[in-house]
């Protein structure tokens, strides 16, 4: 049933640039982590379907892992650090919400504009998830971009990592994906990693980055 | 294989030495070794595989790359001597540093030697991690600030060259076929013609975004003069020496492909405009700068913009501009960062404004940083002279208008790089003026190789960067 694969594929795919949308409205940082879970939760259904039309088993290894380690762990950890860091649980945005949806869609149209005519060669589904994973990957700069929290940047951060996940599982066939998103979750568990470090050595009054950036400029 | 090999295994077994002096004997063994591994390539090469793969291209970066580690532990060793006397560092930490400064090499070794491009980025992310870490093993408010920005603007630039990656297989994956062969570098260049070059051109944005991050490339830099300035300083020395170098070999690879195709845009004009922006940018930049190890850092921007420049200017007379310079950038830059470490540890600061005299105070120490900062600023009888003659005067062949904007970029940098140097060697001694325990042999070694290349470049070597040269197109 190619028909019923495509549109399960697309459907999890434009969930995924959905959820990414719903990222950018949050501005609350416990409600942002609930969403980081259910963004990889997608992730993880969409790796697995991927799995089953390519009948590719290694993908599944990449599904698990995005369950396992981002839906559920990265989010608890980020969780428990924003509790015990104390910080702020209003998430301060450099421009207005309206204003980031607004950059949001222009961003999925210029995805979509780039990436369909140059791969009008490929199978539709790889064309789809390419186009779709994209999306996810600039709308994660944006929440970069527009958040001041440090926290809410590596959410930010997470989603655009999960975009190239998307990628790697639509692109049919390629080799070392588990390699590749394993070495990934390395990546992450440092930069979670990090951030509790940080606490841990009081170094820090603060995540904000602003004030990171006052604080150097104090020393000249 | 030996060369990943060392590193590895020395990383395992400097993890579990508690004793600090006995440590850094082993990492100035392990780095000699992989040194020695890497000239045992030079005359004797095993065949590529599916993974790893010496052409002539990477054994000059490998070369470089082992043998610039290899001078660095040495100064590393008698660096962390003073950091423990002062205190900067604990035993725990540096047990910790030195299994970290084998690990760097070998992502930096196992990117360069990769014959697959999810490798090679596996490599690059590796070194990417572990030079973080490096950065902030201080943990002053500063050192953790620089390696958080290193962290985000690096996992950044890493998850878009990852992205670019999955473009390059999906654009061959119709001519090579599935699996393996589709991300293996010598079947990638043998079918590049065949690709489809929109795909290509796409993918290559991403790479050049997402590798010229790593590379410095002036409006991704931000992360480079925090990092050089707030780590220990022979990570400063491997990270303009060589981390930059790695990333700029993973764009040239790429560029290899895009060349290879002829539909696909050519890479040049990008990479031009990268460089030269770069170039001018941080030239100016030099001029407002406090701290010397940051002050060095900027410069470090404006060297890979004139090689990044040179290489997109490409043709034979370009490559071989490039090579050169990037050779002679890193020989030069790391023996500033060796100088440069020993000054500060002198003066207890970074702070140009409190240093002074040094020519008088530390006659060996402060002449060898005049040199050194003379040879990076492109003065003769150095290395670097040649190399940016050649760059200007193929450019001047070809683009005049180019040219120029290359030598007004040099000549800003040159203004403030003397200006800056004059007050910290000459004049009034201000500071501490303490004996220092400096390890003068790695700064020694690199200064006379870059000023034998300035006089005379032997002629094998010509040869050999000529034919790299050609090879690059």
């Amino acid at each position: 049933m190619p028909h019923l694969d495509f549109d399960v594929a697309h459907t999890l795919a434009g969930l995924l640039v959905l959820v990414s949308f719903m990222m950018l409205y949050q501005d609350r940082l416990y409600a942002l982590l609930r969403v980081l879970a259910l963004h990889a939760f997608v992730l993880a259904c969409a790796v697995a379907w991927q799995a089953r039309i390519q009948d590719a088993p290694g993908l599944y290894v990449t599904a698990a892992i995005a369950l396992g380690f981002k839906a559920i762990l990265v989010p608890w950890a980020l969780h428990r650090i924003v509790v015990r860091l104390g910080i702020h649980r209003e998430i301060e945005t450099v421009v207005g919400i309206g204003v980031t949806m607004l950059a949001g869609m222009f961003l999925v149209a210029l995805s979509l504009e780039v990436m369909l005519p140059v791969t009008a060669h490929a199978n539709p589904v790889a064309r789809e998830d390419i186009a779709l994973a994209l999306s996810v990957v600039l709308i994660g700069l944006l929440i970069m971009v527009t958040r001041r929290n440090a926290v809410s940047q590596v959410v930010g951060f997470l989603s655009l990592e999960n975009g190239v996940d998307l990628a790697a599982a639509g692109a049919q066939g390629m080799p070392l994906v588990v390699e590749l998103s394993v070495a990934f979750s390395v990546l992450i568990a440092f930069i979670v990693i990090g951030i509790f470090l940080f606490r841990i050595r009081e170094r820090f009054d603060t995540v904000d980055l602003q004030a990171l950036d006052r604080f150097r400029g104090e020393r000249r | 294989m030996l060369t990943l090999l060392i590193p590895l295994i020395a990383a395992a077994l400097l993890a579990a030495i508690p004793n600090y002096r006995l440590s850094a004997n082993l990492n100035v063994l392990a780095s000699l070794l992989s040194f020695l591994s890497a000239i045992v390539l030079l005359f004797s090469r095993p065949p590529d595989n599916q993974y790893l793969l010496i052409d002539d291209l990477n054994i000059v970066f490998i070369l470089l790359n082992t043998f610039i580690g290899f001078t660095t532990s040495v100064f590393s060793a008698s660096y962390i001597a003073h950091e423990l006397e002062t205190g900067r560092l604990t035993p725990r930490y540096l047990r910790f540093y030195h299994a970290m400064f084998q690990l760097m090499l070998l992502g930096m070794n196992l990117a360069l030697l990769a014959n697959n491009i999810g490798l090679m980025w596996v490599a690059v992310e590796l070194a990417t991690l572990t030079t973080v870490v490096m950065v902030g093993i201080y943990r002053t408010h500063e050192a953790i600030e620089a390696a958080w920005k290193y962290f985000i603007l690096g996992s950044v630039g890493i998850a878009l060259a990852l992205f670019g990656t999955i473009l390059v297989y999906l654009a061959a994956r119709p001519v090579v076929g599935e699996g393996m062969d589709a991300m293996v570098w010598t079947s990638l260049l043998a079918h590049a013609r065949a690709f489809d070059p929109a795909l290509l051109n796409i993918a290559f944005v991403f790479l050049l975004l997402g590798y010229g991050t790593k590379v410095g490339l002036a409006p991704m830099h931000a992360w480079l003069p925090d990092a050089h300035a707030e780590g220990p300083t022979p990570i400063s020395a491997v990270l303009s020496g060589l981390l930059l170098n790695v990333a700029l070999y993973a764009l040239l690879r790429f560029k290899l492909l895009l060349a290879a195709n002829p539909g696909a845009i050519a890479p040049g004009p990008l990479m031009i405009g990268l460089g030269l922006l770069s170039l001018i940018f941080a030239g100016f930049m030099l001029y407002r700068r406090r701290d010397i190890k940051r002050m060095f850092a900027y410069s470090s921007i404006e060297h890979m913009g004139i090689i990044v420049f040179a290489f997109g200017m490409a043709g034979p007379l370009g490559n071989f501009a490039g090579l050169l310079q990037m050779t002679m950038h890193s020989l030069t830059k790391s023996a500033i960062f060796f100088s440069v470490g020993h000054v500060a540890q002198v003066k207890g600061t970074q702070r140009i404004a409190e240093m002074g005299g040094l020519t008088e105070t530390h006659p060996v120490l402060g002449w060898s940083l005049v040199a050194s900062v003379l040879a990076i600023a492109g003065l003769p009888p150095f290395g670097v002279f040649t190399s940016e003659f050649l760059v200007v005067s193929s450019s001047f062949a070809r683009e005049p208008l180019l040219a120029v904007l290359v030598v007004f970029g040099l000549l800003v940098s040159f203004g403030a790089l003397l200006w800056r140097v004059t007050g910290v060697a000459f004049g009034e001694p201000r500071g501490p003026t303490g004996p220092v325990k400096a390890s003068y042999l790695p700064i020694f070694a690199h200064l006379s190789l870059v000023l034998i290349a300035g006089i005379w470049l032997p002629g094998p070597l010509v040869a050999w960067f000529q034919h790299v040269a050609a090879m690059l197109g």
